[in-house]
C-alpha cells in the first residue's frame, strides 16, 4: 500500500437493519437488529483491508453488502463511480464481474450436485465468456492449476475434496472473472491449522500476480495482521478503529482493540507473562445496542460522557482513526500486549509525542 | 507427583479401532501418557488425529459405537477398560468429568439449566432436590455467572455462548472431579470470551486442585496453561514434553510445521508462513514407516519402512519424540528454521550432504497434482 493510492471503493454511512417481526398473518415490525449501523471507510486500490471483530459485530453483513448480496437500508458504496447500493440490471451484472466473494464454509458454499468443472465455469456462462465448450474447459483447467488443484479432477464432485481443496475451488470460482475487488469472508476459519497457511499463501500470491484489491474479514487477529495493510476494527455494527496494520498492532488506541489483542493467546510460555486485560461479559445484543459509545458497558476506561456522547472516528495523532473519548496511552498498551509488538511503537517519535499529550489529558480525566 | 505415589491417570498402549465398510479406521494407535494429580496435560493435534477419541475412550464413550479397544487406562489403580457399564457410570461425571466443544448441543434445550445441574448432582450424590438446587446455585456462582439465583431457572437459549460454556463447566464440577477433560472448550467462542474461560479454568484448577486434560488444536491456548504437552498425529503421540520444551526446543518436524504455519502476534509482520504440504493421511490406509513421512521435508528413503519409536531426547529430561532423524541434525534444523530459513532450502542441503536419498514428498501447494 502506498499513501498515494486512490480509493477503489468508498463506503459512506452504510446501514443495514434487519427487521424483527411479530404476528402470523399481519406482521408488524417490532424492532430491528442493527447489524451494520453507519459504517464509512475506503478501500484503496491494490491494498488488503482487514475487518476484524467478534461474532455479531457486522463484519459478514458488511461483506455481503459490498457484493450486494444484501440490500443496504441506507448509505452508499461507490465503486468506480457507480453506487453498488443502488445498481440494478446491467450495471449490477457488470459490478458482479468486478467484485467477487469467497465464503467462510467451503462445505456449504459449493453445490454438492455439480462437478467442480461446472462450478468454476458458471461465472463464464453467466457473463457469456469462453462460449465454446472446449475453450471454456481449457480455461477452467488453467484456473484449477493456478489455485493448486489437479486439472484432471475437472469432473469430480465437491465431496471428493478435502476442506482446504474445497476452499481452493471457492477461490478459483471467485477469480475466474479476474475481478478487481475480492472479498474474503473468514476464508480460513473452517480449516485445520496446517491447511490454513496454504490458503493464506495462495491468496497472497494471487493478489500479487493479479493486482487484486482484497477485503479480508476474519476474527483471528494474528491472521489479519499477517495479511492486511490496513485494518478496521468493528464492534456492534460500527467501526471503532481504522489504522495501518503496523500502527494498529504496535499501538492500538481504542480500548476494545487493546482488549482484543490482549486476549489473543501467544504460543510462547515465557512471553505470555503480561497483564491480560479481560473484558467482562459478552457482546450486547445488536437489536438493542448501548447508547452513544457502544463499548461503554464493557470498557475499562468508560466515563459519564461515553454513555451520552458518541465519539466520532477521528485521528488521535497518528495515521489511524479511532472513535474514543479516552484512547489508550502507550503505558497502558505496554502492560497488556506482548513486548515484541509494542517495541516498535516505543521507539517511534510520532507516538511518544502523541501519547504524552493524550496520556496527560486521559490521566487528568480518569483519576 | 503426588504424595500417594503413582499418577492419577495412566494410559498405556491404547489402541482404538473402528471397523467400517471401507476398512478398519485406526483412530488411536498405541498411545501412552500419564497425568499426575493437579497437573495439566494438553493434547494437541489436527482434526482426525485421534485426540478426541482417546479421551472419549477414557470415559467409556467409544465402546458403545463398536470400537475395538485394547491397552489399559488406569485411574487411581483401577483399569477403566475392565469396569462394568454400571461401574463406569459412577466414574463418568463423578471423579472424571468432561466438557465439550459445542456448549449449545451439549445442553438439553427443553430443560432449565438448574434442572440439568440438579440431575447431574443427584446422579452421583444422595441429596434432596432442595440441597441439590442450592448446590447448583453455588456452582453457577463458582463459574462466575452473575445473578445465579435467577439464572438457575432459565433455559439454555437464554444464555450466550460463553455463559453456556460456564454452565457446562459448572456441571462438570458438580461432583468434585479429580480429573476434568476439556475437549476444545473454547473453539466455538470469540477471543475475548476464550480468554475469560481459560482464566476461569486456571483459577478453578488452583482452587479445587483437579487435574486437567485439555484437548485443542491451538498451540497458543496451550502455552498459557499446560504443564505437559502431547502432540498427536494420525493416532499416535509423536512428541511428548514439558510445555517450555515444546516451544523452546521442539523435536518433531510436525511440531515445527505447527509452530511455523500459524501467524503470531509476537513475531515480525510480513514473516512468511511455512505451510505443511499435503494433508493428514487416511486412518484406514496409512502410509508405511513414519506416518508423517509423506509430508515431511526431511524424510529419507528408509523412513518409509522403519516405524519410529517414542524415545527420550538425549540431554533433555522428560522430552520424548518419535522421529528417525538424528538428534543433533534435528537441533540444527530447528535452529535454522527459527532463523527464518525455508524448509525447501534445508531439504536441498540435506539431500546434497547425505548419501541416503530423500523421499519425494507430496508436491507443495500451488503445484498441480497435490490431490489424493
Amino acid at each position: 500500500m502506498s499513501a498515494t493510492a486512490s480509493p477503489l471503493v468508498e463506503v459512506r454511512d452504510l446501514v443495514k437493519h434487519f427487521p424483527i417481526k411479530q404476528g402470523v398473518i399481519f406482521q408488524r415490525q417490532i424492532g430491528a437488529v442493527k447489524a451494520v449501523d453507519g459504517v464509512s471507510f475506503d478501500v484503496l486500490d491494490g491494498e488488503t483491508l482487514g475487518i476484524v471483530g467478534e461474532t455479531g459485530c457486522g463484519k459478514s453483513t458488511t461483506a455481503r453488502l459490498l457484493v450486494r448480496l444484501l440490500d443496504p437500508t441506507s448509505g452508499s458504496i461507490v465503486f468506480e463511480g457507480v453506487d453498488i447500493a443502488k445498481a440494478s440490471g446491467a450495471s449490477l451484472k457488470e459490478l458482479h464481474r468486478k467484485v467477487q466473494i469467497i465464503f467462510q464454509d467451503p462445505y456449504s458454499s459449493l453445490n454438492p450436485r455439480k462437478t467442480v468443472g461446472s462450478i468454476i465455469s458458471d461465472p463464464y456462462i453467466i457473463h457469456g465468456m469462453y462460449t465454446g465448450e472446449g475453450e471454456r474447459k481449457k480455461q477452467v483447467q488453467e484456473l484449477m492449476d493456478r489455485v493448486g488443484l489437479n486439472p484432471e479432477h475437472y469432473n469430480r464432485y465437491p465431496h471428493e475434496f478435502s476442506g482446504g481443496q474445497r476452499q481452493r475451488i471457492g477461490v478459483a470460482r471467485a477469480i475466474a472473472l479476474e475481478p478487481q475487488l475480492l472479498i474474503a469472508d473468514e476464508p480460513v476459519s473452517a480449516l485445520d491449522v496446517s491447511i490454513q497457511a496454504q490458503v493464506l499463501n495462495l491468496l497472497r500470491n494471487l493478489q500479487r500476480e493479479m493486482g487484486l484489491t482484497l477485503v479480508f474479514i476474519a476474527h483471528d487477529l494474528s491472521v489479519v495482521r499477517h495479511m492486511c495493510d490496513r485494518v478496521a476494527v468493528m464492534y456492534l455494527g460500527k467501526v471503532v478503529e481504522l489504522a495501518p496494520s503496523d500502527e494498529l498492532y504496535s499501538f492500538p488506541r481504542h480500548p476494545y482493540t487493546g482488549a482484543l489483542m490482549s486476549a489473543v493467546p501467544v504460543p510462547d510460555p515465557a512471553g505470555s507473562k503480561r497483564e491480560r486485560q479481560l473484558l467482562s461479559g459478552d457482546v450486547p445484543s445488536p437489536a438493542n445496542p448501548p447508547s452513544a459509545c457502544r463499548f461503554h458497558t464493557r470498557c475499562p476506561k468508560a466515563q459519564e460522557i461515553c454513555s451520552t456522547d458518541d465519539p466520532p472516528l477521528e485521528s488521535k495523532g497518528a495515521a489511524g482513526l479511532t472513535a474514543c473519548h479516552f484512547p489508550l496511552t502507550l503505558d497502558e498498551v505496554r502492560l497488556r500486549l506482548p513486548a515484541a509488538l509494542t517495541a516498535a511503537a516505543a521507539e517511534d517519535p510520532r507516538y511518544s509525542s502523541s501519547s504524552s499529550s493524550s496520556s496527560s489529558s486521559a490521566s487528568s480525566s480518569s483519576t | 507427583m503426588s504424595a500417594n505415589g503413582g499418577p492419577l491417570l495412566e494410559v498405556s498402549d491404547l489402541h482404538v479401532e473402528f471397523p467400517t465398510e471401507d476398512g478398519v479406521v485406526h483412530a488411536v494407535d498405541g498411545i501412552s501418557y500419564a497425568v499426575q494429580r493437579g497437573q495439566t496435560l494438553c493434547i494437541v493435534g489436527e482434526s482426525g488425529s485421534g485426540k478426541t477419541v482417546s479421551s472419549l475412550t477414557t470415559l467409556g464413550l467409544t465402546q458403545t459405537q463398536g470400537a475395538q479397544v485394547s491397552g489399559s487406562i488406569t485411574f487411581e489403580g483401577r483399569d477403566l477398560l475392565k469396569l462394568s457399564t454400571n461401574e463406569m457410570r459412577s466414574i463418568r461425571g463423578g471423579p472424571i468429568s468432561m466438557i465439550f466443544q459445542d456448549p449449545l448441543s451439549s445442553l438439553h434445550p427443553f430443560y432449565k439449566v438448574g434442572a440439568q445441574l440438579i440431575e447431574a448432582i443427584q446422579a452421583h450424590q444422595k441429596v434432596s432436590k432442595g440441597a441439590a438446587r442450592d448446590r447448583a446455585v453455588e456452582l453457577l456462582a463458582l463459574v462466575k455467572i452473575p445473578d445465579p439465583q435467577r439464572r438457575v431457572d432459565q433455559y439454555p437459549h437464554e444464555f450466550s455462548g460463553g455463559m453456556r460454556q460456564r454452565v457446562m463447566i459448572a456441571m462438570a464440577l458438580s461432583n468434585d472431579p479429580k480429573l476434568l477433560i476439556a475437549d476444545e472448550p473454547t473453539t466455538a467462542l470469540d477471543v475475548t470470551v476464550q480468554a475469560q474461560i481459560m482464566s476461569l479454568l486456571a483459577e478453578l484448577q488452583q482452587r479445587l486442585g483437579m487435574a486437567i486434560i485439555l484437548i485443542t488444536h491451538d498451540l497458543g491456548v496451550v502455552a498459557e496453561i499446560a504443564d505437559i504437552i502431547a502432540v498427536m498425529y494420525a493416532g499416535r503421540i509423536v512428541e511428548h514434553a514439558p510445555a517450555e520444551q515444546i516451544f523452546g526446543a521442539p523435536q518433531h518436524p510436525y511440531t515445527w510445521g505447527l509452530l511455523k504455519s500459524i501467524p503470531r502476534l509476537d513475531t515480525p509482520r510480513g514473516e512468511e508462513l511455512v505451510p505443511i504440504s499435503g494433508r493428514p493421511p487416511s486412518l484406514i490406509r496409512r502410509p508405511g514407516g513414519c506416518f508423517f513421512h509423506p509430508r515431511c521435508p526431511y524424510a529419507r528413503e528408509s523412513h518409509t519402512r522403519i516405524d519410529p519409536k517414542r524415545e527420550p531426547v538425549p540431554g533433555d529430561p522428560g522430552h520424548e519424540v518419535a522421529c528417525l532423524l538424528e538428534p543433533d541434525l534435528r537441533a540444527r534444523i530447528w535452529k535454522r528454521l527459527v532463523a527464518g530459513e525455508s524448509p525447501d532450502v534445508l531439504r536441498r542441503e540435506l539431500a546434497a550432504a547425505s548419501t541416503a536419498p530423500l523421499v519425494t514428498t507430496e508436491p507443495a501447494p500451488g503445484t498441480p497434482g497435490a490431490e489424493p
